[in-house]
């Protein structure tokens, strides 16, 4: 992977920088010089890349956030912010002149507001962590990426994270109130708080999904809900992917939008059914999990109607959950579903396209001809509901160029979701890994305009640079205007 | 008057940015102009009209994903997903009459720009959580787009969230595409009667906290229930808090008759209590998203103050006071609307104090051209955020081409 040229300057003034930082971070543990500790922090989840940091700093308060930046804004040092190194698109990769700022120490719930149904908290709390301070209480945060005991709030944010109930739920920025931000120089500010809706220019709309590219995420402010009161899921078996996903375009056609609708093929069934024994059926080229969730009048209404049309839609497997155990079984198979791929290949590649869900027959086809192609296997899960796809190609680092394969075979997959009219990525980011690839879906106008927004936070691009954007313009370049005048147009324009 | 540009296509679009720019000419962009005289009075040269830039371009139910160039007017789009019993699930408001104008005017383009949307907000968010992707001209002449037609997409910085709100005053968008979801099949309305402001938030609230999925609480005091076409709401002759629940029949029954039954155990003061179905509901709540009580009064000021729910009663009572005050709160208490006398900085002053004591903001949407010359219509920034937003808009329209001081002067 292509990084942007480490600048040996910095790296031989690493000394005084230590120095420096122990000073701004003086807590035990705040800065990390070592190499054997700082091999800790070479990868994120995608292991595929690696790269030693040259120092990690792990910072306590806000204060001490906005203290290391201002101090490298001022030195030109770069940062990588990273919050629990789950990010599967390489956000959190190090640079060998860069700084890698951790949010690891900010781990507290700071308050929980239940008349105003919101939670505040530091970045590096867990997903799941914010369910458990509330549930004793019927409440719950409604995005569950798989990686929910692991990764914070805060890499949840920068990357506007999904999860299985983000069809009926939605996706981080959709459950995010406000958020604390320092920007490079050192600048604390605030967007949004407990109250609806932006003054001004939606900035917290946009720090949502910017991979670290725009600043640090240093407090959180989420809406909680109250759980739904019954949920009740269905394992549907079907002879084809194709019925399989005619069934997801007739429940939606029907007005039901379910809490999760999550869609399989054989070898992921077969994989996760061999791990978690979460009970599926192994004779069905497609399986869907469909969750009904609400009031208990309302889920048994729907659970029939949902079952009705899978029957219609030739479904061979149905069953229905009976109880809380059974339902956390169907789900066990799918929450699994990434390691349980771990276990059948020495390595796998988590790709993350989107595509209409209508075009999945189709992509589903060219997918297994680019398979046989590569000789590689390819396992998919499937956010059937909203089109997000997770082909899950199986690899072996240790053999000659079967990396380089496999990243010429996803790659070759998330051009296809571009060309039938989806996108790169659904949730995990861009990151380094489908940095190159963003020619495909944007033109050089639509890159340049993009980082003409980073230029507004981060003019120096200190702030996770070789992230996101296949070549890095200076901000005083993007900002030139190139002028022609001209006659005045359309003299036959309509004009009144 | 200004002179007026009215493209038909994008490519007259672009041209006729590209040469406000190099010629450093502003243009207003203007839709069907329902929200014209919302934001700081503009004084610019030429208009650039929209609305001749219409017409769905996709619309697939299935997927849930409508396109439609920029100028489409609403009330097509609307009559498009009814013949599919879908809809724009964040309720946006008909608020032409508010504005002194034919009911049903307004484009989706004008409706993103001004991220505006009704009750339902609270649980299916805003139109910026609805607006998937779009192209658009900059103020730099140059075509550009971002997002897309998937609801799932992460490729790159939200830039929709970044246009939705903005007031033209970054890009003039040309194409939009927006997520759209099935019509709830049933509605149904709980009434709560004579409660006082914070009696009312608390009750909303625990209806907001229930496993019931309300999409729709708010608060009208009695001098703005009195004045509501709906005979219950009109007649009961005090104060009325109204809890919506929409969905599948059997579910909104079951929930309607749950939450009748934990409210009525929350005390004697939930005691009284309605029930309104279908009509009646739906016209009840479009009079609230549609600030019917403000439509009669067109003399009076009107202030739109977003703040966390339980705080709404607070910022009320403080301007309680305020010449002919008037209000009522969505969004569970945390939209307070706010009329008053038509004054100017004297009312901002009090207005923008009480938010500050709270967090929020208050925006004043409406008053005569002269006030809103006068004081900030949107909520003033601070130094940080208001230097972010200068370089924002740098980054999109360099020479101020694009609906200049709109929002603030230095915008
Ligand atoms: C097994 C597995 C399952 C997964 N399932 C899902 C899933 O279902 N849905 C999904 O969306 N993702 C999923 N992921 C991906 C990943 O968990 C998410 O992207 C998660 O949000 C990353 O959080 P993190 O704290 O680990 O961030 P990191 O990996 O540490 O960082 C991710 C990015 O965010 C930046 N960042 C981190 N913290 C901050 C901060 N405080 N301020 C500014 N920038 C910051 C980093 O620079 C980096 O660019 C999965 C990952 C794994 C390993």
């Amino acid at each position: 992977m292509r990084m942007p040229e480490p600048d040996g300057a910095v790296i031989a003034r690493k000394r005084a920088i230590v120095e420096t930082l122990r000073t701004l971070v003086p807590g035990p543990g705040g800065v990390i010089f070592d190499e054997d500790e700082l091999r800790a922090y070479e990868t994120d989840g995608l292991t595929a890349y690696r790269q030693i940091p040259m120092i990690v700093v792990l910072p306590s308060s806000t204060a001490e956030v906005s203290a290391v930046l201002r101090y490298c804004h001022d030195e030109g040092i770069k940062i990588v912010p990273r919050g629990a190194g789950t990010g599967l698109s390489g956000g959190a990769l190090p640079l060998a002149d860069g700084i890698t700022l951790g949010l690891s120490k900010l781990n507290r719930i700071l308050e929980v507001d239940y008349p105003n149904r919101c939670v505040v908290t530091q970045p590096g709390v867990t997903n799941l962590g914010i369910t458990r301070a509330v549930e004793a209480e019927g409440f719950y945060y409604a995005p569950d990426p798989s990686s929910q005991i692991a990764c914070s709030i805060g890499g949840n944010i920068a990357e506007n994270s999904g999860g299985v109930h983000c069809l009926k739920y939605g996706l981080t920025t959709n459950n995010v109130l406000g958020v604390e931000f320092v920007l490079m120089d050192g600048t604390v500010v605030r967007f949004g708080g407990k109250h609806l809706d932006a003054e001004g220019y939606d900035l917290l709309g946009v720090v949502t999904g910017s991979e670290g590219l725009l600043g640090i995420v240093t407090e959180v402010t989420v809406r909680i809900l109250r759980k739904p009161a019954t949920a009740r899921a269905l394992l549907l078996g079907f002879p084809s992917s194709e019925q399989a996903g005619d069934c997801v375009a007739e429940i939606i056609a029907a007005g039901i939008i379910p809490g999760g609708m999550e869609m399989m093929d054989k070898p992921a069934i077969h994989a996760t059914e061999a791990f978690v024994h979460a009970g599926y059926p192994l004779d069905v080229e497609a399986l869907l999990i469909v969750e009904l969730d609400g009031p208990e009048a309302e889920v048994e209404h729907l659970i029939e109607r949902v079952d009705a049309i899978a029957r219609q839609q030739g479904a061979t497997y149905h069953r229905a959950s009976a109880g809380e155990a059974e339902r956390e079984a169907f789900w066990s198979g799918r929450k699994n579903a990434f390691p349980a791929v771990g276990r059948i290949s020495p390595d796998y590649l988590c790709m993350d396209g989107t595509i209409p869900r209508n075009r999945l027959p189709e992509v589903l086809a060219r997918m297994r001809e680019m398979s046989e192609r590569y000789g590689l296997r390819v396992a998919n899960v499937f956010h059937a509901g909203d089109g997000n796809l997770h082909p899950l190609i199986l690899y072996d680092a240790n053999k000659p160029d079967e990396l380089a394969r496999t990243e010429a075979f996803g790659a070759e997959i998330l051009k296809l979701c571009v060309e039938v009219g989806g996108v790169l990525t659904g949730e995990h980011g861009v990151g380094v890994e489908k940095r190159d690839l963003m020619g495909a879906m944007f033109d050089e106008t639509d890159l340049k305009q993009q980082q003409r927004l980073k230029c507004a936070f981060d003019p120096d691009q200190l702030l996770n640079p070789g992230k996101v954007f296949p070549q890095l313009h200076r901000c005083a370049e993007l900002g030139r205007l190139h002028v022609h005048h001209g006659k005045l147009p359309f003299p036959d324009l309509p004009r009144f | 008057m200004s002179d007026s540009w009215k493209p038909t296509d994008d490519a007259q679009v672009l041209e006729a940015v590209a040469w406000a720019s190099a010629e450093e000419v502003p243009l207003e962009i203007v839709g069907q102009g329902s929200k014209r005289s919302f934001g700081r009075p503009l004084q610019c040269e030429r208009d650039l009209d929209l609305s001749g830039l219409s017409g769905i371009t996709l619309y697939e139910p299935g997927e849930l994903v409508l396109s439609a160039k920029a100028g489409t007017a609403l009330s097509e789009i609307r009559a498009a997903l009814e013949d599919a019993r879908q809809e724009l699930a964040f309720e946006p408001p008909d608020l032409a009459p508010f504005f002194g104008r034919p009911a049903g005017a307004g484009t989706l383009g004008g409706t993103i720009a001004a991220n505006l949307s009704g009750p339902r907000r609270i649980n299916a968010g805003a139109a910026r959580d609805h607006f998937l992707g779009f192209q658009a001209v900059s103020g730099r002449g140059e075509r550009f787009k971002s997002g897309g037609r998937v609801m799932k997409n992460v490729t790159g910085y939200d830039l929709p969230k970044l246009l939705a709100g903005s007031f033209g005053t970054l890009a003039v968008m040309t194409d939009v595409t927006v997520k759209v979801l099935p019509a709830p099949e049933k509605q149904r309305t709980v009434l709560l009667f004579g409660l006082d402001d914070a009696a009312a938030v608390a009750a909303l609230s625990a209806a907001l906290g229930s496993p019931h999925e309300v999409s729709g609480a708010a608060h009208l005091p009695a001098a703005v229930a009195a004045g509501s076409s709906v005979d219950f709401v009109a007649g009961a002759g005090t104060a009325v808090t109204a809890i919506r629940l929409e969905g599948h029949g059997p579910s909104v029954e079951a929930r309607c008759a749950a939450l009748r039954e934990a409210l009525a155990a929350g005390g004697p003061a939930a005691a009284a209590q309605e029930e309104l179905h279908s009509q009646r509901s739906r016209t009840l709540w479009r009079e609230i998203a549609e600030l019917a009580p403000f439509v009669v009064r067109p003399e009076l000021a009107v202030w739109r103050i977003s703040v966390a729910p339980s705080e709404g009663p607070k910022v009320a009572a403080t301007l309680a006071d305020l010449p002919e005050m008037l209000h009522y709160f969505d969004w569970g208490g945390g939209l307070l609307w706010l009329g008053t006398a038509a004054g100017g900085t004297a009312e901002e002053v009090r207005v923008r104090g009480a938010v500050a004591t709270v967090g929020g903001h208050a925006t004043l949407l409406r008053a005569p051209a002269r006030v809103r010359l006068a004081v900030p219509v949107f909520q003033p920034l601070d130094a940080a955020r208001a230097a972010l937003s200068r370089r924002v808009k740098e980054g999109f329209d360099p020479r101020r081409i694009l609906n200049p001081g709109r929002m603030v002067p230095e915008l």
